[in-house]
């Protein structure tokens, strides 16, 4: 039972780590245990954002979908499969290939009290409706002086996929999260993606929902509570993916799983690392990070973005700021290359942080590393 | 001259309502002068002209506009100086009213900013009023007007109070965005006013999207009486951008309720239509998406407002998008930083003898719809609001320091904190199916 297990969880991080850190001894025993106890269910990323979708269309009738491919083919990734059927095209609209046009539309429509989630390909066609997502959507609670709130979701992957050159790479978190009245969410497993998009629909403002493709075909395991359709995270609160001392791991959507796995391989080297899953970008949950850093002292941040003005660069000025003397060494940045994601897929993994990185990172952070020379 | 005319003259004739409002020759000529404006001529080169029989119909072909035959026999009536009349008396003092407002409240937004008091971009509306009243004067208070930065007179005219326009102007916390909009960005949620948009074509696709609520609301929610109309107002440079083409094809796909209308100054800052537009007939490319294409005389109220009947009433009744484009004239420059040195003398006084509000007084004079004196009156009465309203304004606060921060998102906690302040997910009873969200 527990191989079967095992053979189930994802590369992108042991969902037992939680458990199996702290209580090691029971690990063996965890799984027929939870077989009986409301843990037992895996779900994908993507089953648990087509059920987030599913349940808040039907509890709410202003709650509706645009997006390329979102109907007919059900979904460019397959996240709304099904809804057409359920819901008919007024309610699923499968847009021409014009961001620009119809996220404005979302917006107009959000601006009347209707909550369309506007899927984007990739949020690197966002680019083409930016102007919408930030002057017409953030923006307007602002300049109407409260008259108009945008209920609207922005949603799609982020980030870098497997092979799929420059153009259809990158990642923006730290473009969106840089803006005042957006909110931005990186959901990791699949009760931050079921819970953070029912979160993110019922949130009467615009909130940029950034997933990852290559963890929407990943299970986690998923409990009673997260099932339940009343379900919702916070926003604006990280979690703790893994308690530690000895230094603070942060990171958000898929570089979470590297963490932990960089954590499992940094506790057989006796260093215990705090591993924290962000999953809301805007607001930063300073609170977590800095009472996370006054604890062990030492911070890696990870990301996949480019370096420059990243998400990385934002919480070490959090924590020099607000909790510099606790600091024993500098803070470590891992983020992507500061290049454009090449094709080649050689390449293509040296541009992206991988395990070892994270690993040397936080040797580094903790003095027990070899001279960075050595370790090119 | 006449020669380069006279093929103009044929590229119009093609299922054309742009010489809809006279009888053949003298019309078109005195209609193709004014609309090159002094700009020169048209670059021949880059359009292939094809001279076309005068007589030729051109109904069979399917760039012909589609308008109704009502508005065509109305047009006819009146260009063979039709005794019928097409207000009553209280429209046309509505009508009047509500120009005079809008260039006197203009006016006095110029003397603001160079006193000292208006700061920043301000656009005014001199000489478009008969475009902003022709349509906005038979829209509901539900239904709902997209604007650019040209947007005072449009706030006006949907009902906003002329005390809060100038507020707002004045960066004063009493002003209908309290302040934190400005000039280019007039929202009113009680009026329907959805803005306000600095960038050209922003508020194309907003217009649709609010068009499409409408929609939505009728066929999905059921809300069968769910009818409000969205009038998007944009100029001649926004007709060149990819929006304005996006939003004409999905309007007329989904058969939304809507109508385009294009203010066609002919200027965009200092760029002539000409200049920047391959084909300058912008009504045209309404048929392209399958929507009918209107071109209209937009310095005459009334004829702004029997094309704006016909289309509002096509969105009403469901039978989808209309594109109307207004010529029209702004007498002063595109904002009161600009020198306006590039446009003709002799174009601006073409022009000033249009003046819509003259043109008005004289219709009303003339078919004796009310007297001079009433018409004062009214004049009087817009003085007095003008004066009250730079006086509240004046009188108003600044916004106080705390308003910085407020109105940044309708819910800052974000959803998942409950009224007592804790986490709704860490309330045991929270996935009971009992949980209040």
């Amino acid at each position: 039972m527990f191989g079967v297990v095992r053979q189930k969880v994802s590369a992108g991080g042991s969902p037992l780590t939680i458990l199996g850190q702290t209580l090691p001894f029971l690990r063996a025993v965890a799984s027929p245990l939870r077989s009986y106890s409301s843990a037992a269910k895996e779900m994908t990323v993507r089953d648990a954002l087509n059920s987030a979708l599913d349940e808040e269309m039907s509890a709410d009738p202003r709650v509706f979908l645009m997006g390329e491919e979102v109907g007919e083919y059900q979904g460019a990734y397959k996240i709304s499969k099904g809804l057409l059927d359920k819901y008919g095209p007024d309610r699923v609209l499968d847009t021409p290939i014009t961001e620009a046009g119809f996220t404005g539309i979302g917006v107009g429509a959000a601006y009347h009290g209707l909550k369309p989630v506007v899927e984007f390909m990739t949020f690197n066609f966002s680019m083409q409706a930016i102007d919408h997502i930030i002057n017409s959507a953030a923006k307007s609670n602002y300049m109407s002086a409260g008259q108009l709130s945008v209920p609207i979701v922005f949603r799609g992957p982020n980030g870098a996929a497997a092979g799929v050159g420059a153009q259809h790479s990158q990642c923006y978190a730290a473009w969106y999260a840089s803006c005042p009245g957006l909110k931005v969410l990186a959901p990791y497993s699949s009760e931050d993606a079921r819970g953070l998009l029912k979160a993110a629909i019922r949130d009467p403002d615009p909130v940029v929902f950034l997933e990852n493709e290559l963890l929407y075909g990943e299970s986690f395991p998923v409990s009673a509570e997260v099932l339940d359709s009343s379900f919702c995270l916070p926003i604006g609160k990280a979690k703790i993916e893994k308690e530690g001392k000895d230094v603070t791991i942060t990171a958000f959507s898929k570089m979470v799983g590297l963490a932990l796995q960089a954590a499992d391989i940094l506790a057989k080297e006796g260093i215990n690392a705090e591993v924290i899953n962000l999953r809301s970008i805007r607001p930063l949950d300073r609170a977590t990070i800095n009472a996370s850093v006054r604890k062990t002292n030492r911070l890696v941040t990870v990301e996949e973005g480019f370096p420059q003005h990243g998400i990385g660069a934002e919480i070490c000025t959090s924590v020099v700021e607000e909790s510099f003397g606790y600091l024993d060494a500098p803070v470590e940045r891992i983020a992507g290359a500061d290049v454009p994601m090449p094709y080649a897929a050689n390449l293509e993994r040296t541009a992206v942080p991988q395990v070892e990185d994270i690993v040397r990172a936080a040797k580094r952070a903790c003095y027990r590393s070899m001279p960075m020379a050595a370790a090119a | 001259m006449s020669a380069a005319f006279s093929s103009v003259r044929a590229i119009r004739r093609p299922g054309s309502f742009a010489g809809e409002k006279h009888s053949p020759p003298v019309a078109s000529s005195k209609f193709a002068s004014d609309f090159l404006g002094c700009a020169g001529r048209l670059p021949f080169g880059a359009l292939s002209v094809s001279i076309r029989p005068r007589s030729a119909r051109r109904r069979g072909l399917s760039s012909v506009v589609a308008v109704s035959d009502v508005v065509k026999e109305k047009k006819l009536k009146r260009s063979s100086s039709s005794s019928d009349l097409l207000i009553t008396k209280e429209e046309g003092l509505e009508l009047y009213e509500d120009m005079v407002l809008g260039r006197t409240f203009e006016d006095m937004c110029a003397q603001m900013y160079y006193r000292g008091k208006m700061f920043g971009f301000v656009h005014l509306y001199n000489g478009q009023e008969a475009v902003s009243t022709g349509f906005i004067k038979l829209l509901k208070q539900e239904d709902c007007v997209v604007s650019t930065y040209r947007d005072h007179v449009h706030a006006l005219s949907k009902g906003v109070p002329a005390r809060a326009v100038m507020s707002e102007l004045f960066g004063k916390t009493t002003g209908c965005c309290r302040g934190q909009g400005g000039s280019m960005h007039m929202f009113s949620k009680e009026h329907n006013l959805l803005g306000g948009f600095a960038f050209i074509g922003e508020g194309i696709p907003i217009a649709t999207g609010a068009a499409f609520t409408s929609k939505y609301r009728r066929e999905v929610l059921k809300e069968s009486d769910c009818d409000h109309v969205t009038v998007a107002f944009f100029g001649d440079g926004t007709c060149n951008n990819g929006q304005f083409y996006e939003c004409l094809n999905m309007a007329a796909l989904w058969k939304l309720p809507i109508v385009f209308v294009v203010e066609n100054n002919l200027w965009a800052i200092g760029m002539s239509h000409l200049r920047a537009t391959s084909d300058p007939q912008i009504w045209k490319k309404g048929p392209a998406f399958g929507m009918p294409g209107v071109h209209v005389d937009g310095m005459d109220v009334l004829k702004v407002r029997e094309v704006a009947k016909e289309a509002i009433g096509r969105a009403r009744r469901g039978e989808g998008p209309t594109l109307v484009e207004c010529e029209t004239y702004r007498f002063r420059g595109h904002s009161l930083a600009d020198p306006d040195e590039l446009r003709d003398p002799a174009e601006k006084a073409r022009y000033a003898a249009r003046d819509p509000i003259v043109a008005l007084k004289k219709y009303i004079l003339e078919n004796n719809l009310a007297s001079e004196a009433e018409l004062k009156a009214i004049e009087k009465k817009i003085d007095e609001i003008m004066e009250d309203s730079v006086d509240f304004a004046d009188a108003s606060p600044l916004p106080p320091r705390s308003q910085l921060l407020e109105n940044v998102f309708a819910d800052p906690k974000g959803f998942g904190i409950g009224p007592d302040g804790r986490y709704r997910c860490e309330d045991p009873k929270f996935t009971e199916g009992t949980a209040h969200v």
